[in-house]
């Protein structure tokens, strides 16, 4: 066992933890912090995507271990987040989900690829997306509510607000 | 929780970590992103007693440029290479590579040294690497040694790393101004293993040309049939098709037609893209 100080959502957290314990198992059982959901435990899926230092993540190929002193965000730091603001919003009003499983994810890498790409097309959404997989939707809206967010938040930086 | 018991240490030298590693008796195993060695141990495949973090290795993250060469630290992530951290990127062309490989939260962790230290067969920087002529520096517990990565990567998970030793990073020649390049690579959906990749180098007008299949056989293989005909006169697509099979036959002989035709596909995309530059 290891003792493991890191700061998650912004609040100092240590625990002792297994070597073999992944970031996805300790935010989600140690912590209690099910909004990171773990679909395949190895890379595939893309559902259980935070930052670490501001940097997406697959929690699932990180270990616990490994995050030693550094700041990890999931969804549930991302509250008052300006950009995950307004994705959260185009997610809702366009229907951007269906059975919710993969939305965490598809949330955080929407913010990231929208912090990366401004104002991004749907070809570029689809393909910085392509690591993110749905099973429901077909994408379709999850790209078009992607799109939109990008513009709403282009407009306003356009505008200088 | 998938992966079975280990323990695990994160050292601060590089002198600490070969202690580790070639321990007598020691089933350790380096991590330093762990993208590729996570799933793995997620499945079972891989069984360490003991994982050594070299994640904390700060002279591995180092990237420099002299006149002649660029030396990329083994820490460098995918992601550092794509946003273009790197003091040359060799015309692009690793910058290119860069931005193909898996997704982007798995290029922010992974790392040029581990992928070249794993050896996947459908890997894009031992091929890229060889393609440009760049050497491997390795460090054990007793010497520093630099190899030619055409000549570290020995086979499908297999180079010439000893127990106690990791990559400290890479040396790639600094191309000439005028160096063109091309590039490309076939999967079944963005992200995944490749099933073809394809790197062509021309050094310079007129200089010397270099050609590398991977994901076609258990390492990348150079093409020096295809890389001698470029810029001899005999070198119209007929030409350069009759030479890839002929490599291709030679190097990485293949079972299957469709991926013969695959193979001759991605080559000849490579060779054109270079020779449009």
């Amino acid at each position: 066992m290891k003792t493991l100080t890191l700061k998650v959502n912004d609040v100092d957290v240590t625990q002792v933890v297994e070597p073999r314990e992944t970031l996805a198992d300790f935010l989600r059982e140690r912590l209690r912090l099910t909004a990171t959901h773990l679909g395949c435990e190895h890379g595939a899926c893309g559902a259980c995507t935070v930052t670490i230092d501001g940097v997406a993540t697959r929690s699932c190929l990180r270990l616990a271990v490994m995050c030693e002193g550094q700041s990890v965000t999931t969804l549930e730091g991302m509250e008052s987040d300006a950009t995950m603001d307004v994705l959260r919003r185009h997610f809702h009003t366009g229907h951007a989900l269906q059975c919710g499983f993969c939305t965490p994810g598809m949330l955080m890498m929407a913010r990231d690829i929208l912090l990366r790409i401004p104002t991004p097309d749907p070809a570029t959404v689809r393909q910085q997306l392509s690591g993110q997989i749905c099973r429901c939707t077909g994408y379709a809206n999850i790209v078009a509510a992607i799109v939109a967010a990008g513009r709403e938040i282009g407009g306003r930086r356009a505008a200088g607000a | 929780m998938k992966p079975a018991p280990f323990d695990y240490v994160k050292p601060k030298s590089v002198a600490e970590v070969s202690a580790a590693l070639g321990a007598e008796g020691a089933n350790a195993a380096a991590i330093a992103g762990g993208q590729s060695l996570l799933p793995m141990l997620s499945l079972r495949v891989a069984l360490p007693d003991l994982l050594v973090d070299i994640g904390g290795l700060d002279e591995l993250k180092q990237v420099s440029a002299t006149a002649d060469t660029i030396y990329i630290g083994a820490l460098t992530t995918h992601a550092a290479i794509e946003d273009g951290r790197l003091p040359d990127d060799c015309n692009g062309l690793m910058r290119m590579v860069a931005s193909k490989i898996s997704y982007r939260a798995v290029r922010n962790h992974g790392t040029i040294g581990g992928s070249v230290a794993l050896a996947d067969p459908a890997a894009d920087w031992p091929g890229c690497l060889m393609a440009l002529g760049a050497q491997v520096r390795v460090s054990g517990r007793a010497t520093v040694r630099r190899q030619p990565v055409a000549d570290f990567v020995q086979g499908q998970y297999s180079t010439t790393l000893a127990a106690d030793e990791i990559i400290l990073g890479f040396d790639v020649p600094r191309p000439d101004p005028g160096t063109r390049w091309g590039f490309s690579k076939v999967v079944r959906k963005s992200g995944a293993f490749a099933n073809s990749i394809a790197f062509a180098v021309a050094q310079g007008r007129g200089g010397p040309v270099s050609v590398v299949l991977a994901a076609a056989a258990p390492r990348p293989c150079a093409l020096p049939t295809v890389a001698e005909r470029i810029g001899t006169g005999k070198d119209s697509e007929d030409d350069l098709r009759s030479a890839i099979v002929a490599d291709i036959a030679a190097h990485a002989p293949q079972d299957d037609p469709y991926l013969v035709r695959l193979h001759i596909s991605t080559v000849l995309r490579a060779l054109r893209e270079m020779q449009g530059r």
